[in-house]
C-alpha cells in the first residue's frame, strides 16, 4: 500500500493524479476464511481491522451486500461523544472517542477527527440534575465531562438563544473532547487498512443463507457461491432481524427510521456540537459549512430509509427556538436511515445460541460514535470469547433483567 | 461585455424601473428582471466564487439549476446567504452581496491557480493534513471551515413570519409549463378537484421561448387561453410561485410558496409551507439542459445555450457580442437564431455531430449564414475572469487546436435530463433512455401509496417527451390518467396538436473532444459550485470508488447547493465510461426533497415564540406571576419553584417557604398533579393490576398510596389513590403523569383486559387544588367554615366532599410533608376564587404560597421518594424500601413477573438509605460514592450515589438520599462522595426519614 | 406521511393523528411463566422486512387502539381492524395473500 502523504500528493500531481492505485481490492471471495464479518459498515470494517491488528487474524473476509460504507456509516450526523451515564457504555463510547484522536494516523487515513466539543443542554431542573449526575459519574469513569452554566454555554455558542420563551438554557453538560468525524472516511480508511492487511472486502454479495452443523456455524451462502468460515460476526445495522433469522434466532430489536437534515452550507458560525433532548433536536456545523442536524425517530417499524416530514418540522421548531438565525438558513436536504432499537436502547455485542456466531447491533441513534470502540470490543469478543467492554451487552441481559439504560429521565414528576 | 438589449424581453414591465444594489454598487433594472437577468443587463457577470479553488464565477442558468449565482441579501432581520440570484424576482430596493471571496469579489486571495489546484483533486484532504496531530483541530481544519461555507451567516433574529396551509385535491399538478397546464386541464375537465402549482411567477414554462404552435397558433396564445380557461375552472386551484418541494409517503406533497419575497414591504407571512394531500399527482416538471465537459467551462460566460436563450427573449439581455454556440443536438441552434434575430454574432454553431442528414435547423442556420462546424469540439476556453476565445478542435481527437475564433460567450448544450427528483423522492424507478441519453421515469414503477397503487404520474418533459408535440399529448394522457386514478371519470377529448421543426437525433456527448488529454480533462468542470471535475471522477474511479454513492462522496460531485441538477448525469457518464460500464448500471445517487432548498422558517411555520409549544396553566398561573413565581417547566406546565420577594435571592425564598410551612401555614398549587377516574365494576380488579398494592379491598372514603411499574418491573409513578364508591376510584398521578398514565391505562383496558368493565377519564384540568399544609391548616378551614374537618371527622388518609368557605370542595387529608395537610379540589373555574380566599383567611395564621423546591425539601425531611429523583426508569420499588406497598397476596400485577428475573432480586442491587454530611454540608447533586480499586475497565468502583440532597433548614443541615450497596445493613458507615468540584464529601449513612419519625405532626 | 383509517371511528386521518405500539397480537406472560416466555413476551420482535402486523392507537382521535396490517419495506397497508382480538382476521390475511402471495408472519401465513 502507498502510503498517503502530501508529498505523495505531489508527486502525483505532477502526472495528473494518473497513478493512484485502488484503495482497496476488489477480489472474488475465497471458499474458506478463519472470519467472516457480514457487513462492510464502519463496524464491521473496525472489527476486522482490529481482528488482524490486535489478534493477528487476518485470513478475513467482510462481505457486504451493497457498497461498503453505504447503510448508516454514512447518513449519520458524525457525532462523536463519550459522556455516556452507565459505566458499560462509558467505557464504551471512551474507548472509541479515544481510537477517533488517533484514527487518522493509525489507518494512515484522514478521518477529520475534530475535538471541537459537545453541549448538552440542561434546559429544566429535570436536566440540570440528570446532567450533574452524569457529570459525576464522567469523573470516576475518566471521561472529561463539566457540568457548565447557562454564561459558559453562550461563550462556546455564540449564536445560542438562553432565553428561550418555554425552555430556557439553564446549563450544559459540556465533553470538550467530545466532536466529529468526516464519516464516510471512517469506513473508507478501516477498508483499505483492512485491504491491506490482506483481508477480503467483498462488495455487491449478498448473504443469503448462514449454514450450520449442529449447533456450529460452518459459513455462509451468498450470491458469490458458497463461502466457509470458523467464525462469523454479524454487524448489519438495519438488517440484524433479518440476518440473525437467517441464523435461527431473533432479537429484541424494532427498526424504524430516524431523521436527518442539512442546511446550506455557510460561514463558521458555530464551533461546537449542540445537542437540546428536551426539545429533540441536534445541531453541529460540518467542515464545509452546512448545519448538520439530527432530528427523531418513527414510531412504527421501517425500511425505506424515508421518513415522515413532521419529524423534521418540530425538530426545525425546536432549532429556531434554540437559535434563532435558523429561521434564515434553508435546508438542503434530508433524509433518513434506519436504526435497530433494542428493549434498553443500548446495544448488543454478544455470543448467539448459535456456536462461533457473534452479533454486533442495536446501536439505536448512536451507532457512528462507537466505530472504533465497538470493532476493537467485538474483535476480542470474537477472538477470546468475552472482554471486558463486551461483558456487559451480552443479549441475556434482557432476560436477566439486567439493563443498561441510559435514558435516566422517567418522566417528570411533581 | 453583457447588456440591455434595445428590444426584446417579454417579462419586462419597461415602463418601471427598478433600482437595486450589488457589492454596493447601485444598479438599475426593470420589474419583471431577476436578479440574474438584472446584473447581466449591468454587465455583472461575475458573481460570486467556487467553494474549493475560489475560482471566479458567473451564471450558468436561468432557473433553479443555477450552480454559481448565491448572494447575500437583505439586511438585519431580513438577512439571507445564499440566495439564487435566477430565482430571485428584482424588485426596488434589493440589496446584494457576493458570497465566498475576501476581500473582494474581483481580487480573492483565496483563490488557487491552476498549478495549485493540481495539488488538490478529489478527496486530497483524505490523504494529507494528517501530522502533526493536533494540526488538524488548531490549524488545518479552522483553515479549511473559513475556506468553505458559501454565504455569511445571519444574525440578528428574523423578523418575517411563516405559515402552513393545508390543502386537499383530487388532483395536484406540479410545473405549469404546457404540459402541466394541459394536464390540469384534462384532470379538471372530469369533475376532479385539481390544484395546480408552478416555481416561478410565470405559467407556461419554456415553450414560449422555444417556440411551435398548437393547433395552429403560437404556442404564447395556448398557454394564455388554458391559464384563463383553468382560473375560470371552480375545481381549479392555481398557485403560482409555489414549487413542488418534496413528495413523501402515501401521497404527501409538500408545496413551498414564496409569498412576499418578490415584495419584502407586502405585509403578511413570506412564505407559506402546502402540505397538500391529493388523490394522484402529476410531476410536469420539465427538463434541465446539461453542459458539456469541456477544458475551462467553467469561465465567466460560458453558459446554457438555453439560458443564453432566456435572456435574450424574456428579459432581453445579451450575454455577449460573440457567442459561440457548442452542442450535441438542434435544440441549442434555437439560440443561435435567437442571438441572430436581436442582432448578435454567432460566430460558429460547433456542433459534436459528424455532417449527416440535414435538419430544418441546420437548414435554418445555413440559410441565415451561420457557420457549423460539424464533427467539431471545444478544445478550451480562453479567458480568466471572462471568456475572451475558445480554441476550436476535433471532436474525435485529444484536442489538437485547429484554430481559435474570438468571442465572449459560449453557449452550451450537452442534451437534457428530465426533472425526475419528485417522482423519485418517495420510491419512484427510473429508466435509461439510450437514444435521448437521459433517465426518465419508468412509468411501471410509481411511488406506491397506501393502497400499494402507483400515485404520481410523470407529464411532458419530466416523463422523457421533450418535443412539444409528445409532450402535450402525453400530459394529455397524464391528465385522464390522473382523473382515473382519483375515481373520477376522464371527458374524452383529443390532444391539441404540437408543431415544432423536426429534430435530427442528438449525441451523446460527456466528454468534449472525446479523447481529452488529462491537462484537458483537469480543466474540464462537472459541477461548478463544488469544483468537481472530469478528472476527479474518473480518479475516484481508479482508486475504487466504483459505486456512484462512493464516487459522489468522495469527489463532492453534486452535494452542493444545487444537488447536482447540472452535473448529476454527466458525473454518471463520466464515471461509467472510467469504469467501462453502461451508464444504467452504475444507477444514480438518491433523489432526496427538497427539490429546491427552502427556508427552515417556512418549516417551522407559525409556531415559534410564545406558540412553539403552549404552556398548560393553572386557574392560579397569573397569580403566581404577580406574587414574585420564579418559574420552572415541568412536563408542558409551569410550576412556581418558589415566590421570591423583593431583596431575597431564590434560595432565601425556599428557605422561608419551608420553614413556614413547618412552623405555620403553607399553601401549595396542586392542580397539576393528574386526576383520573377509574369507574365500574371491575375498576378495583383493574388497579389491583396497575398498581404493586391492594387497591380493590380500599374501603370508600378512605385514601391509599399506590406504586405502579412497567410490565418491564420499573416504578413508573405513584400517587394518592381515593376510593369514590363502589365503582369508582379517583388516582392521582405525578405533574408529567397524567397522560401518560391515562395512555398506559387505556392500553391495558383496551388491547389485555378489554372484557373488563372499566372506564378512565382524565379530570386533571377539572379541578383546582390546593395543598394547605402546616400546623395552622385545620385553623384556616375552620375560619372559612363549612365542612368538618376535624381530626375525628376527617382522619389521615380519609376524604370528604363538602363545603369550605362557600366553594363545594373535595378534601383530602393526605400529606407529602409530614405536616398537617389537607389537599382541597374545587372545580377549575373556583381555583383562583378559592385560593384568594385561603389567602386571606390564612393571613392571620401567616399563610403563604409555596412552590416545588420547598416542596422538595418538605418531602425530602420526610423521606419521601420521588418519581423521577429516586427513580430513573431502573429502579423497582424493592430498591427504594417499599416491599411494604407490595401485596403480597395478589397473584398477578404489571411488573410482577419481571421483578423475579435474577437481576431484580440481585442482593448486589443499591438500596435506599438517608445521607448526612459529617460536616453538614450538602451533598453535590447527583454524586456517586467511590469504593475500593477500579473494575476492569479501569473505570472507578462506585458503590452508590446520592438520588436527592437539600439543605434542610429544619434541620439545619444538608441531608440526601441515596442508593447505596447493601446500605440498609450500613447504617452509620461514612461513605465518600468525589465531587466535581475537586472536594471529597463525607457522609453518613442513615435511615432515610430525617424529620418527626414517628408521624406525630400529620397525626393530630 | 403514512395515512391510516381507524377501524373503530372509521376515520382516515395521517399519521400525526395516531400513535404507534409496536408488533400485535404478543401473548402476555405474568407470573408463573418461564424465563423464555416471558422474555419472548417482553422483548422478542419479528421485526419483518414486508408483512407485519402492529398496534396503533388513534390518540388524537377517538383513543382507541387498533391493530393494522401494513408492509415495512413499501409502507402498504392492507387492513386495520379492531384490537379486540387475538390473531388477525381472515378477511385482512386474505387481502394480503392477494397482494404477497406466499407471505408469512409468526404461524401466520
Amino acid at each position: 500500500m502507498k502510503r498517503y502523504s502530501a508529498f505523495a500528493v505531489a508527486r502525483e500531481a505532477a502526472r495528473f493524479h494518473t497513478g493512484w492505485e485502488r484503495a482497496w481490492r476488489n477480489p472474488a471471495p475465497k471458499s474458506r476464511y478463519d472470519v467472516i464479518i457480514i457487513g462492510a459498515g464502519g463496524h464491521g470494517l473496525a472489527t476486522a481491522y482490529y481482528l488482524g491488528k490486535n489478534f493477528g487474524i487476518k485470513n478475513v473476509a467482510i462481505i457486504e451486500k451493497g457498497w461498503l460504507g453505504g447503510g448508516n456509516t454514512g447518513r449519520n450526523t458524525t457525532i462523536i461523544r463519550s459522556n455516556y451515564l452507565q459505566d458499560p457504555s462509558a467505557a464504551l463510547y471512551e474507548k472509541s472517542r479515544s481510537l477517533f484522536e488517533t484514527m487518522s494516523q493509525d489507518l494512515n487515513y484522514n478521518v477529520m477527527f475534530s475535538p471541537r466539543g459537545v453541549i448538552m443542554l440542561a434546559q429544566t431542573q429535570h436536566e440540570v440534575r440528570g446532567y450533574q449526575r452524569t457529570a459525576h459519574a464522567n469523573a470516576l469513569q475518566g471521561v472529561k465531562t463539566e457540568f457548565i452554566n447557562p454564561q459558559r454555554v453562550k461563550e462556546l455558542v455564540p449564536i445560542i438563544n438562553l432565553d428561550g420563551p418555554r425552555y430556557p438554557v439553564l446549563g450544559g453538560l459540556w465533553q470538550a473532547r467530545g466532536g466529529s468525524a468526516r464519516h464516510d472516511a471512517v469506513a473508507w480508511g478501516y477498508a483499505r487498512a483492512c485491504s491491506d492487511m490482506g483481508m477480503d472486502v467483498i462488495q455487491q454479495c449478498e448473504v443469503t443463507a448462514v449454514r450450520r452443523d449442529g449447533g456450529k456455524v460452518v459459513g455462509v451462502s451468498t450470491t458469490k457461491g458458497d463461502i466457509d468460515c470458523d467464525k462469523l460476526g454479524i454487524v448489519v445495522a438495519g438488517n440484524s432481524g433479518h440476518v440473525a433469522g437467517m441464523a435461527g434466532f431473533r432479537l429484541p430489536i424494532e427498526s424504524v427510521a430516524l431523521q436527518a437534515l442539512v442546511s446550506e452550507p455557510i460561514k463558521p458560525c458555530m464551533d461546537v456540537v449542540v445537542m437540546a433532548n428536551t426539545v429533540h433536536g441536534y445541531m453541529s456545523q460540518s467542515d464545509k459549512g452546512e448545519m448538520v442536524i439530527g432530528g427523531g425517530t418513527d414510531g412504527y417499524n421501517n425500511y425505506t430509509q424515508r421518513g415522515s416530514f413532521h419529524h423534521i418540522e418540530e425538530t426545525v421548531r425546536a432549532l429556531v427556538e434554540t437559535f434563532p438565525m435558523v429561521s434564515r438558513l434553508k435546508m438542503l436536504r434530508q433524509w433518513g436511515g434506519i436504526v435497530d432499537i433494542t428493549g434498553d436502547r443500548s446495544p448488543i455485542l454478544s455470543k448467539t445460541p448459535v456456536e462461533n456466531v457473534f452479533i454486533n447491533c442495536g446501536w439505536g441513534t448512536g451507532g457512528f460514535k462507537a466505530t472504533p470502540g465497538s470493532g476493537w470490543a467485538m474483535a476480542e469478543l470474537m477472538a477470546k470469547g468475552h472482554g471486558p467492554l463486551t461483558d456487559a451487552f451480552g443479549m441475556e441481559r434482557f432476560r436477566e433483567g439486567r439493563f443498561i439504560d441510559e435514558s435516566v429521565a422517567a418522566g417528570v414528576a411533581h | 461585455m453583457s447588456t440591455r438589449l434595445a428590444t426584446g424581453g417579454r417579462l419586462l414591465t419597461k415602463d418601471k424601473p427598478v433600482t437595486f444594489r450589488f457589492n454596493g454598487k447601485q444598479l438599475r433594472g426593470y420589474e419583471g428582471d431577476t436578479l440574474a437577468s438584472a446584473l447581466l443587463a449591468n454587465d455583472q457577470m461575475l458573481v460570486g466564487r467556487s467553494f474549493k479553488y475560489h475560482r471566479p464565477r458567473g451564471i450558468v442558468a436561468s432557473g433553479a439549476e443555477e450552480p454559481n449565482g448565491l448572494v447575500n441579501m437583505g439586511d438585519e432581520g431580513k438577512f439571507e446567504p445564499n440566495q439564487r440570484v435566477t430565482t430571485t424576482e428584482l424588485f426596488d430596493g434589493l440589496s446584494a452581496t457576493s458570497q465566498n471571496h475576501w476581500p473582494s469579489l474581483e481580487f480573492d486571495v483565496g483563490v488557487i491557480n491552476k498549478y495549485m489546484s493540481r495539488f488538490m483533486p478529489a478527496g486530497f484532504y483524505y490523504k494529507t493534513f494528517m501530522y502533526p496531530r493536533a494540526f488538524w483541530k488548531h490549524v488545518y481544519e479552522p483553515f479549511i471551515r473559513q475556506a468553505a461555507g458559501l454565504g455569511k451567516a445571519p444574525k440578528a433574529r428574523d423578523v418575517d413570519t411563516y405559515e402552513h396551509y393545508h390543502a386537499f385535491c383530487d388532483v395536484l399538478v406540479i410545473g405549469g409549463g404546457v404540459a402541466g397546464l394541459l394536464a390540469a386541464k384534462t384532470a379538471a375537465q372530469s369533475g376532479a378537484k385539481v390544484m395546480l402549482i408552478e416555481q416561478t411567477a410565470h405559467w407556461g414554462g419554456r415553450a414560449p421561448v422555444d417556440g411551435g404552435t398548437v393547433d395552429g397558433d403560437p404556442v404564447e396564445d395556448f398557454v394564455e387561453k388554458t391559464v384563463a380557461e383553468l382560473a375560470s375552472m371552480e375545481n381549479v386551484t392555481l398557485r403560482n410561485r409555489t414549487m413542488g418541494a418534496g413528495v413523501y409517503d402515501h401521497g404527501y406533497v409538500l408545496g413551498y410558496e414564496r409569498l412576499t419575497d418578490h415584495a419584502p414591504e407586502a405585509a403578511g407571512p413570506r412564505h407559506r409551507l402546502w402540505r397538500v394531500r391529493a388523490g394522484h399527482i402529476i410531476t410536469a416538471t420539465g427538463a434541465i439542459e446539461r453542459p458539456l465537459s469541456f477544458a475551462g467551462n467553467d469561465i465567466p460566460g460560458v453558459m446554457l445555450a438555453s439560458a443564453v436563450r432566456d435572456y435574450v427573449a424574456n428579459w432581453g439581455v445579451s450575454i455577449g457580442d460573440r457567442t459561440v454556440i457548442v452542442t450535441n443536438n438542434d435544440d441549442a441552434y434555437l439560440t443561435a437564431f435567437a442571438l441572430k434575430f436581436a442582432g448578435l454574432e454567432v460566430p460558429a454553431i460547433v456542433d459534436a455531430r459528424p455532417a449527416g442528414d440535414e435538419s430544418p435547423a441546420m437548414a435554418q442556420a445555413k440559410a441565415l449564414g451561420l457557420r457549423v462546424l460539424h464533427g467539431h469540439g471545444i478544445a478550451k476556453v480562453k479567458g480568466n475572469k471572462r471568456v475572451t476565445g475558445v480554441a476550436i478542435c476535433a471532436q474525435a481527437g485529444e484536442g489538437a487546436v485547429l484554430e481559435e475564433i474570438t468571442c465572449d460567450a459560449v453557449a452550451m448544450s450537452g442534451g437534457w435530463s428530465p426533472v425526475v427528483h419528485l417522482w423519485s423522492h418517495c420510491g419512484g424507478k427510473l429508466a435509461w433512455d439510450d437514444a435521448q441519453a437521459f433517465f426518465k421515469p419508468d412509468r411501471d414503477k410509481a411511488p406506491t401509496g397506501a393502497d400499494g397503487a402507483g400515485f404520481v404520474t410523470a407529464a411532458g418533459a419530466a416523463s422523457g417527451a421533450l418535443i412539444l408535440s409528445d409532450a402535450l399529448g402525453d400530459a394529455h394522457a397524464a391528465g385522464q390518467a390522473a382523473a382515473k386514478a382519483a375515481g373520477f371519470t376522464a371527458r374524452k377529448t383529443k390532444a391539441p396538436k404540437g408543431e415544432t421543426p423536426a429534430e435530427a437525433p442528438m449525441l451523446p456527448v460527456w466528454m468534449m473532444p472525446q479523447g481529452a488529454s488529462a491537462p484537458l480533462r483537469a480543466k474540464a468542470w462537472l459541477d461548478y459550485q463544488n469544483d468537481v471535475k472530469v478528472s476527479d471522477v474518473q480518479l475516484a474511479a481508479r482508486e475504487g470508488f466504483e459505486s456512484v454513492e462512493h464516487a459522489k462522496r468522495y469527489t463532492t460531485l453534486g452535494m452542493a447547493t444545487d444537488q447536482g441538477k447540472l452535473s448529476n448525469i454527466n458525473g454518471l457518464a463520466t464515471l461509467a465510461g472510467a469504469l467501462d460500464t453502461p451508464i444504467p448500471q452504475v444507477g444514480t445517487t438518491t433523489f432526496r426533497p427538497p427539490y429546491t432548498p427552502i427556508s427552515m422558517g417556512a418549516i417551522g411555520g407559525e409556531a415559534r415564540a410564545e406558540v412553539f409549544q403552549p404552556i398548560r396553566r393553572t386557574p392560579m398561573h397569573d397569580w403566581h406571576d404577580t406574587n414574585g413565581a420564579d418559574w420552572e417547566p415541568v412536563g408542558h406546565w409551569r410550576r412556581p419553584y418558589a415566590f421570591v420577594r423583593d431583596g431575597e435571592s431564590t434560595h432565601d425564598a425556599v428557605m422561608r417557604e419551608v420553614v413556614n410551612t413547618r412552623q405555620n401555614l403553607g399553601l401549595l398549587d396542586a392542580s397539576t398533579l393528574g386526576k383520573l377516574v377509574v369507574k365500574g365494576p371491575d375498576a378495583g380488579k383493574f388497579l389491583d393490576m396497575l398498581y404493586t398494592n391492594m387497591m380493590s379491598t380500599l374501603k370508600p372514603g378512605k385514601c391509599r398510596y399506590g406504586l405502579m411499574c412497567s410490565e418491564n418491573g420499573f416504578l413508573i409513578d405513584d400517587g394518592v389513590v381515593a376510593r369514590i364508591d363502589e365503582d369508582t376510584f379517583l388516582c392521582h398521578t405525578t405533574t408529567g403523569g397524567a397522560e401518560r398514565i391515562h395512555g398506559h391505562m387505556e392500553e391495558w383496558l383496551q388491547t389485555e383486559w378489554w372484557d373488563w368493565k372499566v372506564y378512565v377519564a382524565n379530570v386533571t384540568e377539572q379541578y383546582a387544588q390546593v395543598a394547605v399544609v402546616g400546623p395552622n391548616a385545620r385553623k384556616v378551614l375552620e375560619k372559612l367554615g363549612g365542612m368538618d374537618v376535624s381530626k375525628e371527622a376527617l382522619g389521615f388518609m380519609e376524604w370528604a366532599d363538602g363545603e369550605i368557605g362557600g366553594f363545594k370542595a373535595r378534601v383530602y387529608r393526605i400529606s407529602f410533608s409530614g405536616e398537617l395537610s389537607y389537599e382541597i379540589a374545587v372545580d377549575a373555574g373556583q381555583g383562583q376564587a378559592f385560593w384568594d380566599a385561603l389567602m386571606a383567611a390564612g393571613a392571620e395564621f401567616g399563610a403563604m404560597p409555596y412552590g416545588t423546591e420547598c416542596l422538595h425539601i418538605l418531602r425530602a425531611e420526610k423521606g419521601f421518594i420521588m418519581i423521577g429523583d429516586e427513580t430513573d426508569g431502573t429502579i423497582i420499588p424493592q430498591d427504594l424500601g417499599l416491599n411494604w406497598a407490595i401485596s403480597k397476596k395478589k397473584e398477578d400485577y404489571l411488573g410482577k413477573r419481571a421483578q423475579a428475573r435474577s437481576h431484580m432480586t440481585d442482593p448486589e442491587r443499591w438500596k435506599l438509605v438517608g445521607l448526612e454530611t459529617v460536616d453538614g454540608s450538602t451533598l453535590p447533586d447527583g454524586a456517586y460514592a467511590a469504593g475500593e480499586g477500579v473494575n476492569a475497565n479501569g473505570q472507578r468502583n462506585v458503590i452508590g450515589r446520592v438520588t436527592s440532597t437539600y439543605h434542610s433548614p429544619t434541620l439545619g443541615r444538608g441531608i440526601a438520599m441515596g442508593l447505596v450497596l447493601h446500605g440498609p445493613d450500613r447504617m452509620g458507615e461514612v461513605i465518600s462522595f468525589p465531587g466535581t468540584d475537586g472536594k471529597t464529601y463525607e457522609a453518613r449513612i442513615v435511615d432515610p426519614v430525617f424529620y418527626d419519625k414517628e408521624g406525630e405532626k400529620q397525626n393530630v | 406521511m403514512l395515512i391510516l383509517t381507524c377501524p373503530m371511528c372509521g376515520v382516515t386521518a395521517e399519521e400525526t393523528e395516531f400513535h404507534g405500539g409496536g408488533e400485535a397480537h404478543l401473548k402476555r406472560f405474568g407470573p408463573g411463566s418461564s424465563e423464555d416466555e416471558f422474555e419472548g413476551y417482553l422483548f422478542m420482535r419479528e421485526n419483518p422486512k414486508g408483512v407485519h402486523f402492529e398496534r396503533w392507537r388513534h390518540a388524537n382521535g377517538c383513543g382507541k387502539w387498533f391493530h393494522a396490517a401494513r408492509c415495512t419495506t413499501t409502507l402498504e397497508v392492507f387492513g386495520t381492524y379492531a384490537a379486540q382480538t387475538y390473531e388477525p382476521p381472515a378477511e385482512i390475511k386474505a387481502v394480503i395473500s392477494d397482494k404477497r402471495p406466499g407471505w408469512r408472519w409468526r404461524e401466520h401465513s
